[in-house]
């Protein structure tokens, strides 16, 4: 017997849609399972003690510290660096076999495993510029990780820019730079943030990197040469030495709202932008 | 018109740091690992069996075969799956459900691999142990959560180049009197096949160098696994977990383990950056 073409059309988008919507099932699975449990024990203290007993009790302040001084480190150097980047490769150059290398360079950095970025913050900041386990190494070795996200998303935004914008700005005799600083960052800064945000985002979710660069210490940091333990890595900890499945929902809940909200602020800046650009 | 030439010049150098930062990379990570390399052999190195450094034997093969086998399960789950959510976004959905989503899809990509990794432990560990025994902790486990988590990559990029084919394509297949599946089929996903193999290639690197989430899941006893229920352990989670203490030649060995992991990692960026250009150009 032949199956008809409608029949095998008819099964072959019963097959796609159920593809579709068990992604977003196990998606949620995922969430909901951490803030069932985790919402409830998510109380004020928890966010304003530090942790106790090795994170057996008390809350997750230091964490929290920790994690924000570390994103701040990362986001202060990469976005320079990396929307300065883009405005070379966007509007000083043509396409050349230098701009391409460049590309190259940035594709393979985003592809560069997590933990070769650890191995590497471990030996260049920690041991051979000497700054130990701490909020520095960690973050300079955050920045390098979201530097490949700041470019691709500032070199978007920026290219998304019409070239009349360009044409007006340099008919109406400004210079090169003056294009750049008062017609195209202010153009693209939606864009840019939103890969800032992106970078955030990762920062705040990143691990394996940190163990070996800022350490896993529970003191509240007092200096950019302290080491701290971000939220991330406090909850990994958590939930692998077994220390307390209580407080590892707690942390892991916090960590998921925090990610729910810095996502939704992206989003929403990418929504604006093209609502705006619609007119 | 000196600030205009100044500026520019930085600029440059700025523009330089991806590059350097790459180059910084390779050289720290060879410089620690490259020596052992030579002094355990390449050879014994690659294909050696016996993975004991306080005895001085530094032999990573297990852990090549556990990368191998976790990634080639994860491929299993998350190309399938990554290709149908793909083709729904860009054919089967009006406008509106594709726009609501795809922040959903961003959000997968934005949970931490920590998180995956603690799910995969509370949920699939017990369920594997309890219904089809073993430890639970396994490459079955691994290759569940790695699906899962490279599913944002897999999509992402075959949806974009699904949606970058011109639309007389599709036009002409359908006029043609072929159905919408079979234009699906026969027409779009051939043409779109490049940009697909390029993302299951990405897909294929992010899995390989996923670290937490598979000390969390795979129970890391370095032994070569002999079935999808048995514990395994990565290139990455030999980093991973024997860093923390790890000293002397023991240290410089699981720099010579990133190194390898590096070259695999660049081939598969580079292949599928060939990959993609090709379709470009």
């Amino acid at each position: 017997m032949k199956i008809s073409r409608y029949a095998t059309q008819w099964a072959a988008k019963v097959i796609v849609w159920m593809g579709a919507f068990s992604t977003l099932a196990v998606m949620i699975w995922i969430l909901i399972q951490v803030l069932m449990e985790g919402l409830p024990l998510l109380h004020l203290d928890f966010f304003l003690d530090s942790p106790r007993q090795m994170g057996r009790s008390g809350g997750i302040f230091s964490t929290i510290i920790g994690t924000m001084a570390l994103t701040a480190v990362a986001i202060i150097i990469a976005t320079p660096l990396g929307v300065g980047t883009a405005v070379y490769l966007k509007e000083y150059t043509r396409e050349t076999r230098l701009t391409r290398l460049i590309r190259f360079g940035t594709d393979c950095l985003a592809g560069v495993p997590s933990i070769i970025f650890g191995l590497f913050g471990f030996v260049f900041f920690v041991i051979f510029l000497k700054m130990g386990w701490s909020i520095l190494s960690g973050g300079l070795t955050l920045a390098v990780m979201i530097l490949p996200t700041i470019i691709s998303t500032a070199e978007e935004a920026i290219k998304a820019i019409p070239r009349s914008y360009r044409e007006v700005s340099f008919a109406l005799g400004g210079t090169r730079w003056q294009t750049v600083a008062r017609v195209i960052l202010p153009n693209a800064l939606p864009g840019i943030l939103t890969g800032v945000l992106l970078g955030v985002g990762r920062s705040v979710g990143e691990t394996a990197p940190l163990i070996l660069t800022a350490g896993s210490s529970l003191l509240v940091p007092t200096s950019l040469f302290s080491p701290i333990r971000t939220m991330s890595v406090h909850f990994y900890i958590l939930a692998r030495e077994g220390i307390s499945m209580e407080m590892a929902y707690a942390t892991g809940a916090a960590l998921i709202l925090l990610i729910l909200t810095i996502n939704t602020l992206a989003n929403w800046l990418l929504w604006r932008y093209v609502r705006k650009k619609r007119g | 018109m000196i600030k205009e030439k100044f500026l520019e010049k930085s600029l440059f150098l700025v523009a330089l740091s991806s590059i350097s930062v790459l180059a910084l990379i390779a050289f720290f990570i060879f410089e620690q690992g490259v020596p052992l390399i030579w002094k355990a052999g390449p050879f014994s190195f690659l294909l050696g069996e016996r993975w004991f450094p306080s005895q001085g034997s530094f032999g990573i093969f297990p852990m090549i075969v556990g990368s191998f086998w976790v990634t080639i399960g994860a491929l299993i789950i998350g190309v399938p799956l990554g290709v149908a959510c793909a083709i729904f976004l860009c054919e089967l959905t009006p406008a509106a459900v594709s726009a609501a989503f795809r922040p959903m899809i961003q959000l997968l990509a934005a949970i931490p691999s920590v998180i995956f990794g603690f799910w995969g432990l509370i949920v699939l560990v017990p369920l594997i142990r309890n219904y089809l025994g073993g430890p639970g902790l396994s490459v079955l486990a691994g290759s569940l959560v790695l699906g899962i988590m490279i599913l944002p990559t897999i999509i992402s990029i075959s949806e974009d180049s699904l949606r970058a084919l011109p639309r007389t394509l599709k036009e002409g297949a359908l006029s043609l009197g072929a159905t919408h599946w079979q234009t699906i089929w026969r027409v779009l996903l051939p043409a779109a096949r490049s940009g697909i193999v390029a993302s299951i290639i990405l897909g294929m690197g992010r899995a390989i160098g996923e670290t937490m989430a598979m000390i969390m899941v795979l129970g890391n006893a370095v032994q070569m696994p002999d079935s999808i229920l048995s514990s395994t352990r990565t290139l990455t989670t030999n980093i991973g977990i024997e860093m923390g203490y790890a000293t002397g030649d023991h240290r410089q060995a699981l720099f010579a383990t990133g190194v390898v992991l590096f070259f695999i990692i660049m081939g598969l960026n580079t292949l599928a950056l060939v990959i993609s250009g090709r379709r470009r150009s």
